[in-house]
């Protein structure tokens, strides 16, 4: 095994106090660390300011406080051609795309990873909050220990090849820890405000954003019995389960978006925040990737999360092909949303997980759902 | 790790009698040349006796140069205080496509003020058509920006025939000598030139400092007002340490221009049978000859600049290439793309190596020993 000061990782640095924290651990720990921010995504205004001009050179100001070698990548042909393409897409068809997957799965730890391998790297570090850990010979991935943080479920499609690649040195770590440790330390990030949102849209009016790349198209609203309740902007701003933005007023419980028809360009819209119409009981997924080259019986029994930040809800998976599940869930679930990621976990652990295509009720499919 | 340093077209270390002349000054003298008693005068014989250095370098008359802040600022001075001066004549600018950015960004904002600006094409070696310029020359044409020789790959413009073209054309001819000065003789008289621009920190100078030519009988506009510095056309409290260590390297570079030339030349030969020797496969960018003796830019095929340069830096060299890659945006070097074109993998694999001063064959060597072994 390599010595420490000779186990050379590369961090990517976001700009950020998690990814700053993660680059001071490492380099505290005694490995040969080199910082590298990436740039996945031109939003370079009349002004010629772009809001990553200033994350570098929050990247700067960290490195040389911590005392590393700093540079930056450009990935914005391979984030446009493997996550914006598919995040428009699934807009498109419908459906509520997580970019934020696809980008660990596509960038971060492929074209990224790939950069910092041939960069001499041993393992890639990122700010992310999950643990690894080698049991039986194999890496897993478990949560991060601050509940409230843990990340897995936007990295759920990594392998087991990338997984051996990979450190989270914060992960282990409480937010508040990690907060606490860049004071400590009076690293320039210490109290930048957390980043929000969509990384390309971030502070800006994800309706407006979309609307210059998709156009939109108006529509009416309905009840799931037909009765007409005013209009909508175009379905691809709006998703299940989603209270906000309706504008329809009146009395007595508020309005939620319970389906999309695309065929008539109607959005289907319940009152009641626990609405029936909304539940569902089992779904089927695809794109399944598992963290573990171990081989999976053909059903089984785990936890699952439907959207980051929820509760975990026990579930039985059915493998149906090498591709495809189908998941059945202990008790209903509110607002499944196909395009978003189904994540398995075993404990602590995370299995991997796959993405949201088909909702069923008792059985017979959702068709407004997608 | 001891670093080797081949990126003198960026930046040069100060020589040692510079760095002497330096600390000298900042230790003995702080007068303000424009004061009336003695520490005052002090500071003054020193600006004149530099700024007599400064003419003398280039052929020109004392009361031509104008000390300003570097290279950016005597270009900018060039540019805008021709423009605002002769407005009323004309409109219309020639430069190249290859120019600084310093050059470049000026002529672009200059557009957004209403000016009409031709940017002239070179060969597949960097160098321009002086029959292009000849025909994109017009009456309302106030003036003509050409670099001397080009920081990115070194190829150097025709500037005499320039200069005689345009002895009979009313328009100004700027050259900008920034990397070509103190590695190619200058005469601004035989040139026929009209505005030259020079940098001290790439003369083993100090940074902050450098000079603007202006032939007697050219009006330009001023960029700063307030004293009464430099004539009235550049008003600011002179740097005199800075200026007289200035002077400093320009006499050491003059004193030893052949010398140096004749070094870089021989450096640059051992880099490049060094890695033929090696089987590094490679093209050069930029002419054969007519180019300057310490900048080597290459294009290595299969490699990918921005992982190349890091490589090299962890290696413990320090390159660079003409792709501005500040927070990750690379833009293609602007005058690769003037030389080839938009679709070329040479604007993604090229990197420019420049020789100077603290340079050995045998650092050279051991550099072209290391690109190797990262290559294969």
């Amino acid at each position: 095994m390599k010595k420490i000061e000779d186990t050379r990782v590369v961090i990517g640095m976001s700009g950020g106090v998690d990814s700053s924290v993660a680059a001071f651990l490492l380099k505290e720990q005694g490995y040969d660390v080199i910082g590298i921010f990436m740039k996945n995504w031109d939003d370079t205004d009349e002004f010629g300011v772009c809001t990553a001009t200033d994350d570098y050179e929050d990247v700067i100001k960290v490195c040389n406080q911590i005392g590393i070698p700093y540079y930056a990548v450009n990935f914005e042909k391979q984030y446009w051609d493997k996550v914006f393409t598919y995040f428009l897409e699934e807009y498109k068809a419908g459906r509520t795309p997580n970019p934020d997957v696809m980008c660990n799965k596509e960038i971060k730890f492929k074209a990224f990873l790939e950069h910092a391998l041939a960069l001499g790297a041993d393992y890639l570090a990122t700010g992310h909050y999950a643990q690894v850990e080698v049991r039986d010979g194999q890496t897993r991935m478990l949560r991060g220990k601050d509940n409230n943080k843990d990340q897995t479920y936007f990295l759920n499609q990594l392998n087991q090849e990338q997984l051996e690649k990979v450190m989270f040195p914060i992960g282990h770590l409480e937010k508040k820890k990690v907060r606490e440790i860049a004071l400590e330390q009076g690293l320039a990030t210490a109290t930048k405000k957390d980043s929000t949102g969509i990384c390309f849209i971030g502070e800006r009016n994800f309706k407006e954003f979309l609307g210059q790349y998709l156009p939109a198209q108006k529509g009416v609203m309905e009840t799931m019995d037909g009765k007409q309740m005013g209009h909508h902007d175009g379905l691809m701003y709006y998703t299940i389960g989603q209270r906000h933005g309706l504008g329809i007023g009146g009395s007595g419980d508020p309005w939620f978006v319970i389906g999309k028809d695309l065929e008539r360009n109607v959005l289907l819209v319940g009152q009641n925040i626990n609405n029936d119409a909304l539940f569902s009981t089992s779904l089927t997924a695809t794109d399944l990737s598992f963290t573990t080259t171990l081989e999976k019986p053909k059903s089984f029994t785990c936890t699952a999360k439907f959207r980051y930040r929820q509760e975990d809800v026990g579930v039985h998976v059915e493998l149906l092909s090498e591709d495809k599940v189908l998941v059945t869930f202990d008790q209903p679930v509110r607002a499944i949303t196909p395009g978003q990621a189904v994540v398995f976990y075993q404990g602590d652990e995370c299995l991997g997980g796959a993405t949201i295509d088909e909702v069923f009720k008792d059985g017979l499919k959702l068709d407004y759902v997608g | 790790m001891t670093r080797i340093y081949l990126d003198h077209a960026a930046t040069t270390p100060m020589a040692e009698e510079v760095i002497q002349t330096f600390t000298k000054e900042i230790n003995e003298e702080f007068g303000n040349a424009s004061s009336i008693h003695q520490t005052g005068r002090n500071a003054r014989k020193k600006l004149d006796q530099s700024r007599h250095v400064f003419a003398a370098s280039i052929g020109a008359h004392e009361t031509e140069i104008t000390i300003t802040s570097g290279g950016t600022e005597a270009d900018n001075y060039a540019l805008f205080g021709t423009a605002y001066a002769r407005k009323s004549e004309g409109k219309h600018i020639i430069t190249t496509q290859i120019e600084h950015h310093a050059v470049l960004h000026a002529c672009e904002q200059l557009e957004r003020e209403g000016f009409d600006v031709t940017y002239l094409p070179v060969n597949k070696e960097g160098v321009i058509d002086v029959n292009d310029l000849k025909n994109s020359l017009r009456d309302d044409t106030i003036l003509v920006s050409v670099m001397y020789a080009n920081n990115e790959v070194g190829a150097i413009q025709p500037i005499q025939a320039i200069g005689e073209l345009l002895k009979d054309h009313p328009a100004y001819f700027h050259t900008d000598a920034v990397q070509a000065y103190g590695s190619i003789e200058i005469d601004v008289h035989a040139l026929h030139v009209d505005l030259l621009s020079v940098s001290s920190h790439k003369i083993n100078g100090p940074k902050g400092i450098g000079f603007l030519f202006v032939g007697k009988g050219i009006a330009l506009k001023p960029l700063f007002y307030g004293g009464q510095q430099e004539r009235k056309k550049r008003a600011g409290t002179e740097n005199i340490p800075a200026v007289v260590a200035f002077a400093k390297a320009v006499e050491l570079k003059q004193s030893k221009l052949q010398e140096n030339i004749t070094r870089n030349v021989q450096l640059k030969q051992a880099f490049v049978q060094q890695l033929t020797s090696n089987g590094v496969q490679f093209t050069v960018n930029g002419p054969e000859t007519d180019v300057l003796s310490h900048v080597l830019n290459i294009s290595i095929p299969k490699t990918d600049v921005e992982t190349f340069l890091v490589q090299l830096d962890l290696a413990g060299i320090d390159a660079s290439s003409g792709s501005a890659c500040t927070a990750g945006s690379i833009d293609p070097s602007h005058v690769l793309v003037a030389m080839y074109g938009e679709n070329t993998p040479v604007l993604r694999n090229s990197v420019r190596f420049s020789f100077g001063i603290n340079n050995t064959e045998q650092q050279v060597i051991e550099a072209a020993n290391k690109i190797s072994k990262i290559i294969h």
